[in-house]
């Protein structure tokens, strides 16, 4: 339990120290949500329209821009090494890891995500379903690419492997978050979309830590 | 509690670690086969061979990094076998090429981080601190640091969690002769305290030792 903290603890340290991920994800985020609306033109009813959806793509996409320096730094200087020779499990390691990117990375970008909806002209109404479906989210695109750079530890262009492997798993999330989004804006109840973006989150849990244990233990050979 | 885990740890540190007829294949290439050594309690056994003979590998194998392709690891304690998992996450210690230091932290965080991992104490930590003068360098960020400092910090995660097994891959190489005698005599003491030491070598350890070929020499 103690290892685990102490894990936590330098991680964010980490990924505030140096690099400034979350500055860095957090101002892609935004000059995604100023470049969409010029681009698009001025019809704002238009842009309210496709608002949920450009959301949930700017999210994805600017989480995915972070994912290269999950574990890629640890295997070049050998922490990884000392991470498995420590008391803890594999499964826990990634876990821990996998955690703190998404409270370092993943909450302000969820955060973020407001002034983006807000841009795009999503009705102040839907704030508060976009703040809890995008921190929801956020934490399903952490696993998922908890998964994806532990596969990708080692390779030449790791991130675009990476790409490659996540992307497609972040569909789920992004048709249920954007369609939670979409019903409530039609009147309907976002609790269906709601339940499945939760489920999503909890299948990405299980399956980002598992695969991604194995994506360390193969690192080694 | 703890105290008096740690007492035990002491008197219970006895622990031999045994190669039986071991190999090791990285990629299509055999490095070594049919290796065999025991490393008892209070021994230092140093692996000498060429580049890319397999020493490191070999460590690696120990601690549990790599696969071997055939033979087995053993840790005993006492004549006992211990789980291996658990042997190498409480009892080992290794000290490869690359140390897990993040260059962009202060060492003071570093190795406040890798001592806390291999659970040893604040207090140990001061010791080892001063044991290899490391406080004037403490605040400094680890890139700052030059090759030889950077070994000692790494040196001081060993002396503040106490573990009977050492993995050593070239310990002294970047070294100057003062530190290179400091840390032989560090390397007697945890002999005589009855600890093991399994080294990778190119210039002989400054303590007697017995020495394991390996690859084609073997």
């Amino acid at each position: 339990m103690t290892a685990a903290l102490l894990l936590l603890r330098r991680e964010l340290a980490l990924s505030w120290n140096g690099g400034g991920g979350p500055l860095l994800a957090c101002g892609f985020l935004l000059s995604l949500a100023v470049i969409v609306p010029l681009g698009a033109g001025p019809r704002l009813d238009q842009l309210a329209h496709l608002a949920p959806g450009l959301v949930w793509l700017a999210l994805s996409l600017a989480s995915l821009l972070t994912l290269e320096r999950l574990f890629e730094r640890d295997f070049e200087d050998g922490t990884l090494d000392l991470l498995a020779l420590g008391s803890l499990a594999d499964e826990v390691v990634v876990g821990v890891k996998v955690l703190s990117h998404w409270l370092a990375i993943g909450l302000p970008l969820a955060l973020m995500t407001l002034p983006v909806g807000i841009s795009l002209g999503l009705a102040p109404g839907q704030l508060p379903l976009l703040a809890l479906t995008a921190g929801l989210g956020a934490l399903a695109f952490s696993f998922t690419g908890g998964l994806g750079a532990a596969l990708a530890i080692g390779a030449r262009k790791g991130g675009l492997l990476i790409a490659v492997i996540v992307l497609p798993l972040f569909l789920p999330p992004v048709i249920f978050g954007a369609g939670a989004l979409v019903a409530q804006a039609e009147g309907r109840s976002p609790a269906p979309a709601l339940a499945l973006l939760i489920a999503c989150t909890l299948v990405a849990a299980v399956i980002g830590v598992l695969a991604g244990a194995a994506g360390l233990r193969g690192s080694r050979t | 509690m703890d105290i008096e885990s740690r007492s035990q740890d002491r008197a219970g540190s006895m622990i031999a670690v045994s190669l039986k007829d071991l190999a090791v294949r990285r990629g299509d290439r055999t490095l070594f086969e049919g290796l065999t050594l025991s490393v008892g309690p209070g021994e230092a056994v140093v692996l000498t061979g060429a580049n890319g003979a397999g020493k490191s590998s070999l460590l690696r194998v120990v601690a549990g990094l790599l696969p071997s392709l055939s033979g087995e690891v053993r840790f005993e304690r006492g004549g006992q076998p211990l789980d291996p998992a658990e042997a190498r996450a409480r009892h080992l210690h290794l000290l490869g090429h690359q140390d897990g230091f993040r260059s962009g932290r202060t060492a003071a965080d570093e190795l406040a981080f890798q001592v806390g991992w291999c659970s040893g104490t604040a207090e140990a930590m001061e010791g080892a601190v001063r044991r290899l003068g490391l406080a004037a360098l403490l605040p400094l960020e680890v890139r700052r640091l030059s090759a030889g400092q950077r070994r000692r910090l790494a040196l001081a995660r060993l002396l503040a969690a106490p573990r009977p097994i050492w993995l050593l891959d070239e310990p002294l190489s970047p070294l100057d002769a003062r530190w290179r005698a400091e840390v032989g005599q560090i390397m007697e003491a945890h002999l005589e305290g009855g600890g093991l030491v399994l080294a990778a070598v190119h210039d002989p350890l400054p303590l007697p030792a017995r020495t394991c070929p390996v690859g084609e020499a073997a």
